[in-house]
């Protein structure tokens, strides 16, 4: 099982936020059966030991589910795979001798913070800007007390498989964070937890989206198809209906 | 997802599948109100003792999160904050303040000034492979005491030769990854200290000198129905024992025939 393979880096590097930053070039010797952050830990482990500065990247579970992994690979967040994540994305998918490009989420909302690592702290915002539900607390609820339609359900789970990765924003050509903010606002907004704040919480998610820098949606779709959790555009729809029940149709605050 | 990993449809070709330590059982300790002992700081769900006894099955972590997010903390975390409201706000100058964070930034300075030549990342990859030999899913005394003192010389070995590169007033995850390593190395001692106190077999925890003549795990109700909670010490942990009291059910051995 000869699967070892000879792979050319061009990896983004950038000191800091200050620094201009620029394209290094290594190479590495990986095996198709790592994961693309195995084998960036490997030209890690290579450059400690040659008392070089690491690639600083970000990672967490390794699992897909945490969003924390987040990088351009030859043009596209998370890689050439569909509804992969870079920790799940292999290396058999490439070729012995590959040259393979490397660089952060580029959007200027997500400011660089190291080398691949960028600030997604705005999605956070957006996400506090939301709010809170009323819930009656002390007695835990009932499984069954409050009937959801089951294509409701779904739907809302489908919104909420969003891991906030951020290569929504990093594959739209205006930076904009619409697929991201509408499937929050699709998430909590079809399920009847949490109606009483809709309208408000709905116009507020908008304008701190809108604050924080993101470009606007054209209806580009390279959003849904870099998506690695295939969040649907259809959640835009719903967040723009949203918007203008809430704008239009809503109570004065 | 398995396709994903190993690039070969289960539809298609039989699975993989290879005996592994799967979980670690065990955790912070916490109170009946999952409040650990430091007032205010409670620990839910995986990352606490509580819940799951010695074995830890498919799909518990996820029952945990959610028994303890539903029916322990709406009443204990309220009732915790409910007194709390007085409470005027800290004021970070207080010399514990002070104290804990010169703690950190003394252990920061400390591996950041080691300047050896080996990555945090190769001590943790040594550490594990140890903690694979002596403290897997089955153990004895004689691995566990060796396992203990490869530990104990590897984190010497950490404390002299580890390699921070980059500096401390900059984005570093070689410098979190050091500490966490650091940590590591303590509870992977304190893991072996445990197995090897518990002179019994019991759901993950197997030792190869308590076993049925069949190979299954034999437990000692007698002597360990009970939880060890740890204090760390470089030198001796010290031990506290919380007896586990069972008045509705009979303790019985789980037996697969």
């Amino acid at each position: 099982m000869s699967a070892d393979m000879k792979l050319t880096l061009k990896v983004w590097r950038q000191k800091n936020n200050k620094d201009t930053g620029s394209f290094e070039t290594y190479q590495v010797n990986a095996n198709e059966h790592m994961s693309f952050l195995e084998m960036l830990d490997v030209l890690n482990e290579d450059l400690v030991r040659q008392k070089k500065e690491p690639v600083a990247f970000e990672h967490d579970c390794r699992e897909g589910i945490c969003g924390t992994c987040s990088m351009v690979i030859n043009g596209q967040p998370h890689g050439p795979m569909n509804a992969t994540t870079t920790c799940q994305l292999h290396m058999r998918h490439f070729k012995n001798g590959d040259i393979i490009v490397v660089e952060p989420f580029r959007a200027k909302a997500f400011p660089v913070i190291k080398d691949l690592v960028v600030d997604r702290s705005a999605f956070d915002r957006i996400i506090q800007a939301g709010g809170y539900i009323s819930v009656n607390t002390g007695q835990a609820p009932d499984g069954n007390a409050i009937p959801i339609e089951k294509n409701i359900a779904g739907k809302s789970f489908e919104a909420a498989a969003c891991i906030g990765c951020g290569a929504c924003v990093a594959a739209c050509p205006n930076g904009s964070a619409m697929l991201f903010t509408s499937a929050k606002v699709a998430h909590l907004g079809l399920l009847p937890q949490g109606k009483v704040e809709s309208d408000r919480r709905t116009k507020a998610m908008v304008a701190q989206m809108d604050k924080e820098g993101f470009g606007m949606c054209s209806n580009i779709g390279a959003c849904e198809a870099e998506c690695p959790k295939e969040i649907k555009l259809e959640n835009i729809a719903f967040l723009n209906r949203s918007y203008f029940k809430a704008v239009f149709g809503g109570v004065e605050e | 997802m398995y396709e994903k990993i190993t690039g070969e449809d289960p539809y298609k070709m039989p699975m993989k599948i290879y005996p592994a330590v799967h979980y670690t059982m065990g955790g912070v300790w916490v109170d009946y109100n999952l409040e650990t002992n430091v007032p205010g700081l409670f620990a839910t769900g995986e990352c606490n003792f509580s819940d799951h006894g010695a074995n830890r099955l498919g799909a518990s972590a996820l029952m945990q999160g959610l028994a303890d997010g539903y029916f322990v903390l709406p009443y204990t975390i309220g009732t915790f904050l409910s007194k709390e409201i007085t409470t005027p706000k800290f004021n970070p100058d207080s010399e514990e303040f002070i104290e804990a964070a010169k703690n950190v930034e003394n252990q920061i300075q400390r591996l950041m000034n080691i300047k050896g030549s080996q990555s945090a990342e190769s001590f943790h990859r040594r550490l594990g492979k140890i903690m694979w030999d002596y403290c897997g899913m089955a153990r004895n005394a004689e691995g566990l005491k060796k396992g203990r003192q490869m530990i104990r010389e590897l984190r010497e070995e950490f404390y002299k030769d580890l390699y921070v590169p980059g500096s401390d007033k900059e984005y570093n995850p070689e410098l979190e990854k050091a500490i966490r390593v650091a940590d590591f190395l303590e509870l992977g001692e304190l893991m072996m200290v445990d197995a090897l106190e518990r002179n019994e077999s019991c759901g993950g925890h197997f030792r190869e000198e308590y076993a049925t003549p069949e190979g299954e795990a034999m437990r000692d109700d007698a002597n360990y129905a009970c939880v060890f909670a740890w204090e760390w010490d470089e030198n001796n942990p010290k031990l506290y024992r919380e007896d586990l009291k069972f008045e509705n059910v009979e303790l019985k051995t789980r037996s697969y025939k």
